[in-house]
């Protein structure tokens, strides 16, 4: 294990880096830009001392394409990139999604649109992280609020993309990213790892893309004796492109199913005091802290307050809002965008729970009393 | 390399997949054999070779062969090559682009790759069109050419891809044509042998989009005029500047020896876990 094991101060992109080596990374592609920058200055570091390999591209686009080729030669892969970036990335990111290569994209997110506000924090990019590529994809999105946070759910987001086979966004703000605070690193023999699945049967007998009741298919690597075909064109389960009505429906409900099938092993929420909350918020990210310095703060003050802090925003967790929403007249969501997740929210909500956005887009977070007062409404 | 095969070049088709897209009278079939011709003169276990494309007409080409095989997205086929190769250095990583493919969309990645001299073999399939869109022009079709996204003349200058490779750092550059079909297989599997980054620009006709647009019907007409028009680079040497207008150079353009990037990279990594042995020390 190369993280030095035990206490730490680290940055929270410092604690991404240290994350995904430890979850198995062995490539990294990127391209400079902020504030994303420390991720891939920490891997080129660290990465050769463990064998891996780092790479400054000579363009976001490069970046995602060389992870995906590392991925199916592989390896465990990830690029990091911030806003103007993530938009670069989508084309590879449905190619990854629909030939279902695992790779980890890092988006830390900063204000936008176009160049916005480099250095400053937003949480804009979250329907990008979903839909950002075009066509329907399965995709998973991660968001942690504390730097260890960020260094245990990188590695979810690792096992995640192996696993089913899905890219993982995972998806950062600028104050995660760049803050300092204590984190507990574990021992190597703690941290469980996932391997996607690889073909047990013969060369001749492979078809890459048939799955068994999983919905995942087994993946072989390149150069390991399984000569097989990879294209971004609609594909049958041999892997060759086809335009037959029947397969290409196939294709899009099997990658459907299969998100949905994933759907419960990689929602993690935690909920504070929603058991005989009146009044909930649900947030993520930066957010998520204020949040639950506000829920605390309302306590004390005795309004029943409680939290949903979402560390998976796609798949949407709405079993966790639903149940939330059958008890409390109302949800707060806030966010440092015009009001994204809020639309989610309220569709899982359907009517049973009054559901308010707050919307702050001053490039500054949303502080516990703003949350506290419009808990204070409801 | 010997005129004979060891292998027929069924040996490396997945002829299930046939018949293949490619129009008749198109070069695109004759570049591919010379490819596997290459191939087979290097012995390589197919295992052992990864075709990366693009997208295009050429880009298709992955799909008939019996290696590891990747058809990208359009321009990045060095770009996930590179990843490939990364991981798997022992892995002879082949790209089969065309020349949009290469020299517009992907011509960022093309020169990067040349500028760190990775070992990737590039074969640049070059008809002077977007075949696979209809016949638009691309930064290689000639100036004055018709194009359906040129109707008064192409007005733009193509690139010298072989120069502009070499001079971006590749270790081999050569050129050669689908009437040269023998020199450009040999030029192919020089290419191949080559440690560094190598890159070939294989002339090819494209009738049904470029040719009938320009005055050359068909593909016997497009095979004359590369045949008149190809100038071997030893006779190219003792012509003025002017005799050479108008045609372009074929056979070995650049070779030379420069170190290659995953050897670079292993070095890198061998002193990276030295100097922590040491620290640890």
């Amino acid at each position: 294990m190369l993280s030095k094991v035990g206490t730490r101060l680290m940055q929270g992109d410092e604690a991404c880096a240290e994350g995904a080596i430890a979850a198995g990374l062995r490539f990294f592609a990127g391209y400079p830009i902020t504030p994303s920058t420390e991720i891939a200055e920490e891997l080129a570091l660290v990465l050769p001392k463990v064998g891996g390999k780092f790479m400054q591209m000579e363009d976001e686009i490069a970046s995602i394409s060389a992870i995906i080729g590392a991925s199916l030669a592989g390896a465990k892969s990830m690029t990091a990139t911030s806003g103007p970036g993530f938009s670069l990335k989508q084309e590879g990111i449905g190619f990854a999604a629909y030939t279902e290569v695992p790779c980890v994209i890092v988006n830390v997110q900063r204000v936008g649109p176009s160049t916005g506000v480099p250095t400053a924090p937003a949480q804009g990019d979250v329907m990008q992280a979903r839909w950002g590529t075009h066509g329907d994809h399965p995709i998973v999105v991660l968001c942690p609020s504390s730097v260890a946070e960020t260094f245990t759910l990188i590695v979810e987001a690792f096992n995640i993309s192996e696993r089913w086979r899905i890219p993982v966004i995972f998806l950062m703000d600028e104050i995660i990213a760049h803050m300092r605070e204590k984190v507990v690193v574990p021992d190597a023999s703690e941290i469980k790892l996932v391997e996607r699945p690889r073909p047990k049967v013969p060369p001749d007998a492979y078809l890459p893309y048939a799955a068994g009741e999983d919905l995942v298919p087994p993946m072989a690597d390149f150069g390991s004796g399984y000569r097989y075909h990879v294209t971004g064109l609609t594909h049958d389960e041999t892997g060759f492109p086809t335009t037959k009505g029947s397969e290409v429906d196939a294709l899009t409900r099997r990658l459907d199913a299969k998100m949905r099938k994933a759907a419960p092993h990689v929602t993690f929420v935690d909920e504070f005091m929603v058991d005989d909350a009146d009044v909930a918020v649900f947030a993520y990210g930066v957010t998520a802290r204020a949040a639950m310095r506000a829920v605390r703060d309302a306590r004390a003050q005795g309004l029943k307050a409680g939290l949903i802090k979402a560390k998976t925003l796609w798949p949407f967790p709405e079993g966790h809002v639903r149940r939330v929403a059958e008890r409390a007249r109302a949800i707060v969501v806030p966010e440092m965008n015009m009001g994204q997740l809020v639309l989610e929210v309220e569709r899982a909500s359907a009517g049973r729970a009054r559901v308010l956005g707050l919307s702050r887009v001053d490039s500054e977070p949303i502080t516990p009393d703003e949350i506290l007062a419009t808990l204070q409404e409801v | 390399m010997s005129g004979a095969m060891a292998m027929p070049v069924t040996h490396y088709l997945r002829t299930s997949k046939m018949p293949h897209i490619w129009c008749a009278g198109c070069g695109h079939g004759i570049v591919l054999g010379a490819v596997l011709r290459a191939i087979d003169a290097n012995g390589l276990d197919k295992d052992q070779v990864c075709v990366v494309s693009g997208i295009g007409c050429a880009s298709r080409a992955p799909g008939y062969l019996d290696f590891n095989t990747l058809h990208t997205t359009h321009g990045r086929a060095i770009a996930f090559a590179t990843g490939i190769k990364m991981v798997k250095p022992e892995l002879k990583v082949i790209v089969l682009t065309g020349d949009g493919d290469a020299a517009a969309i992907g011509g960022n990645h093309l020169i990067h790759a040349a500028r760190r001299n990775i070992g990737i073999t590039t074969i640049c399939f070059n008809n002077s069109i977007y075949g696979m869109t209809n016949g638009q022009y691309s930064p290689m079709t000639p100036t004055g050419s018709l194009a359906s996204t040129a109707p008064y003349g192409n007005i733009e200058e193509p690139f010298d891809l072989c120069e502009l490779v070499y001079a971006a750092g590749a270790s081999y550059v050569a050129r050669g044509t689908a009437y040269h079909a023998l020199l450009l297989s040999k030029l192919i599997a020089k290419a191949i042998a080559t440690d560094g980054f190598s890159f070939v620009e294989a002339i090819t006709q494209c009738p049904t989009y470029y040719g009938r647009r320009n005055n050359m019907k068909s593909a016997v007409e497009m095979l004359k005029w590369q045949k008149e028009h190809a100038v071997p680079v030893a006779a190219a040497a003792k012509l003025s500047p002017d005799e050479l207008a108008c045609k372009f150079k074929i056979g070995e353009l650049g070779a030379r020896a420069r170190p290659e990037y995953t050897q670079r990279y292993a070095a890198l990594i061998r002193a990276a876990q030295d100097e922590g042995v040491e620290k640890d020390a």
